[in-house]
């Protein structure tokens, strides 16, 4: 083992490049600059855009909430497709997540299982609701269909995931006391299960309440059928009252869920 | 001492002399390699048994078998007047409450408290009803008070379970096992995950609730100094067989070759 | 075994146990009957015509005969198009909200910057950007641009603002401090401070939630065609309006196909580089 430390030249420090990352930044610039002129934007229309835009925005402002009645009305709906579709969803996901939980059940039914779920998920809810209007006609009923659909979609899932991932040690302690089978689910499986469940449910409860607002644009019920009627009347001083009113549900959605999850750990 | 019973003993004498009687036990995993071969052993009705032997020889099986955590391939285990290899269902659960197990791993219900952890115990005994609303009665709270009590664990009683340190956790876990008024304690390497202080702790806590139980325990461990200090009869197995069946001081290095093979590590 | 328990001096202090407190009890009770009440009334004030959910499945039935077998035709001459423009939309959309995602998450993470104005408006940006929808967004967006999928883009950018701001200003407050305090001591400039200290520590994360939300852009390109952002969801909607649905079920194989090579695709690129 010799040490070179002898009066050789000082060595240069040369930053190592990484060329998968220079590689990469250089192939979406070149992209960026594709799609760009593949979408016909230049200097001039982004000027006309940003002069509209502000145009757009002054006709906004301030928000307009004299059709009241119309926005609580919307509201209200959207709400109640929301809540029905969670707990509905809710409903449906647990044996569905039950079946397809591959450390409980024979392949053969977590498999069928599985394939309600991810059909459940194949489809934005806008299209699953466009097809229940199609379907069921137009009103609620679409829109909580189409979002029980994506609901059991999501919770099953991860219901099941939640259930493949317990640890089987804590349900062998149990099973040694000599406790009997509901009660091992009581202690040893629900326990385990329970946080990571009311976060789902939460979740998506979110989620529907968000997606509940929008199909209403293909008729399916809610205020987005108010909004989308705003739009086509050019009333966007009540636009952007909606879009508050949307934003301020929401958060209080929000704070609600926080509350849920402590309370239920 | 009486003479071991032999094979042709009525059931009921043979319970009533021993509180656990192996008979036979075979255990095969996969059909021609049995990891337990015609295990026979008598315990008494008091007393701590240590099982030694290297990992892989059956130890942990035999003590599932036992409580048919795992189910024999053949043989018999008689127990309080039954014959526990042939129970199913509800009699099997039964028979369970009888038993009680500590684990390697604590296998505590980490999301939950020290308190339901040592309740959940009493699970044999209450009905499904009471279990998923927690209700306990009156003198199962008041034993389990007594119980975290005796194993040093009472200020804990509503810390969370994967709150505490091994040695903690294996405390609560003994408590939970007396919990269901056992006639006989198993534990599987309950100190192989615990540093050498917590350990002698631990058994000389486990061989404290014994004597105030009057309980025989049988320990699976693989540290045979340990088993030396605590235990009262050593059964040493190796390959699936029994190869020592006798008190710890005639326990010598002959016999631990032939338990675990090799000698540099005899000292 | 136990003896029973005679007067030990404790039987007047005798100590119960229950899972939850009484004001737990109380608060969960609470809570229980305000969510049913809420349930039984969203029940029975949700306008649902009795005799359409009845009609329900006979309606699915005949609607899913009329989508079988799908018009294969319908691909090559308008699908294939406008499936490219819809991936054009997301992945444009989705680089344009890096741009703008990233200044904002700086400003939202509480260890970086330490002004709670900052934060407060940061937050809110990210709140409006989640919580107005996609499809949302595409309307304005038409009405300022006009129909097309620059609209499509721009809308798709300004939902993942929220998105992607957000998780990576959490991915900032959890990086290590240690770094950064170093490089702190050494004198460093803010700049250098984020390039040399939080950049590299958050940038696996950063490029995951990015790949994430490509993902979930991709679907919800598709569908911005509907109010005339461009994409797929324009050939859906003119099939639709036109009630082809065979031209639907078509689209809608169409999506599937995309939507599973895209999993797929984004497994690998999990597996290997992030």
């Amino acid at each position: 083992m010799t040490t070179n430390m002898s009066s050789a030249s000082p060595k240069k420090y040369v930053r190592k490049r990484n060329w998968l990352a220079t590689f990469s930044y250089l192939v979406f610039a070149a992209y960026l600059v594709y799609v760009l002129s593949l979408f016909e934007v230049n200097i001039d229309r982004l000027i006309v855009g940003i002069d509209r835009g502000g145009e757009f925005i002054g006709r906004m402002m301030p928000p307009n909430f004299e059709r009241y009645s119309l926005l609580i009305e919307g509201m209200l709906e959207s709400m109640q497709i929301a809540i029905i579709a969670t707990t509905a969803g809710v409903l449906l996901s647990l044996p569905i997540g039950f079946l397809a939980a591959r450390n409980l059940m024979p392949t053969w039914v977590t498999w069928l299982a599985r394939i309600v779920i991810v059909g459940c998920r194949s489809f934005h809810p806008v299209i699953v609701a466009i097809l229940f209007v199609k379907a069921v006609g137009f009103g609620a009923l679409a829109g909580t269909l189409a979002l029980i659909v994506a609901s059991i979609g999501f919770i099953a899932k991860l219901f099941a995931e939640a259930i493949e991932e317990i640890s089987l040690k804590q349900i062998e302690a149990v099973r040694a006391t000599g406790a009997p089978f509901f009660s091992i689910i009581a202690f040893g499986v629900l326990p385990q299960v329970m946080g990571r469940f009311i976060g789902f449910i939460s979740y998506q409860l979110d989620s529907n309440l968000r997606n509940s607002t929008m199909v209403g644009l293909v008729g399916a019920g809610g205020i987005g059928g108010t909004l989308f009627a705003a739009f086509q009347r050019f009333d966007y001083d009540f636009v952007s009252a909606i879009l508050i009113a949307i934003i301020a549900v929401i958060m209080v959605a929000e704070g609600i869920n926080n509350i849920m999850r402590k309370l239920y750990r | 001492m009486t003479q071991p019973a032999t094979m042709q003993e009525p059931l009921a004498q043979a319970a009533q002399s021993k509180a656990l009687v192996i008979k036979n036990l075979s255990k095969e995993y996969v059909s021609g390699k049995p990891v337990l071969s015609g295990i026979s052993l008598e315990i008494e009705a008091k007393g701590i048994t240590a099982i030694i032997g290297p990992s892989g020889t059956g130890k942990s099986t035999l003590i599932r078998c036992i409580n048919r955590l795992v189910d024999p391939t053949s043989g018999d285990i008689l127990f309080n007047n039954q014959n526990l290899s042939t129970l199913s269902g509800r009699q099997l659960r039964n028979a369970r409450r009888h038993i009680g197990m500590v684990f390697q791993e604590y296998n505590l219900l980490e999301r939950l408290t020290v308190m339901e952890n040592v309740l959940s115990g009493r699970l044999g005994y209450v009905s499904v009803l009471r279990a998923w609303l927690r209700k306990f009665s009156a003198e199962d709270v008041d034993k389990a008070f007594e119980l975290l009590e005796q194993v040093g664990m009472a200020d804990f009683a509503n810390q969370r379970a994967d709150a505490l340190s091994g040695g903690q956790r294996q405390r609560v876990s003994i408590a939970r096992a007396l919990m269901q008024s056992p006639d006989i304690l198993l534990a599987d390497e309950p100190t192989s995950s615990l540093d050498p202080k917590t350990s002698v702790e631990i058994l000389e806590l486990m061989t404290e609730q014994a004597k105030l139980n009057q309980i025989p325990v049988i320990i699976n461990i693989h540290d045979v100094s340990l088993a030396k200090r605590f235990a009262d009869r050593i059964i040493g197995m190796s390959a699936g067989s029994v190869v020592f069946d006798g008190k710890p001081d005639d326990l010598q290095n002959d016999h631990l070759k032939s338990i675990y093979g090799g000698e540099d590590w005899l000292s | 075994m136990n003896q029973p328990t005679l007067d030990k001096g404790t039987f007047m202090e005798k100590k119960t146990w229950t899972r939850f407190s009484p004001i737990e009890r109380t608060a969960r009770f609470l809570f229980y009957i305000v969510t049913v009440a809420v349930i039984v009334v969203s029940l029975q004030t949700i306008e649902v015509i009795p005799e359409f959910l009845l009609d329900a499945p006979e309606q699915i039935g005949d609607m899913l005969n009329r989508m079988w077998p799908p018009d294969v035709t319908y691909y090559p001459s308008t699908i294939h198009e406008a499936m490219l423009e819809t991936i054009h939309i997301a992945t444009l959309g989705t680089l344009l909200a890096i741009v703008m995602a990233i200044p904002i998450g700086v400003m939202v993470a509480e260890n970086v910057t330490q002004n709670k104005a900052l934060n407060w408006f940061a937050r809110l940006i990210l709140v409006s950007s989640r919580s107005i929808n996609s499809l949302v967004w595409a309307l304005l967006f038409v009405a300022i641009l006009g129909p097309g999928p620059l609209a499509g883009a721009f809308a798709i950018a300004f939902r993942s603002i929220g998105f992607i701001g957000k998780l990576f200003g959490e991915a900032l407050e959890e990086s290590a401090p240690g770094p950064i305090e170093a490089l702190r001591t050494t004198g460093a400039p803010w700049f250098s401070i984020m390039t040399m200290g939080y950049w590299p520590q958050v940038v696996p994360t950063f490029w995951a939630i990015v790949l994430f939300r490509w993902d979930i852009n991709l679907r919800e390109s598709a569908v911005l065609g509907l109010v005339g952002a461009g994409g797929i969801g324009v050939a859906l909607n003119t099939a639709l309006e036109l009630f082809y649905w065979d031209r639907v079920s078509m689209v809608l194989l169409s999506m599937l196909v995309v939507v599973a090579v895209v999993e797929v695709l984004v497994t690998q690129i999990r597996k290997r580089i992030i």
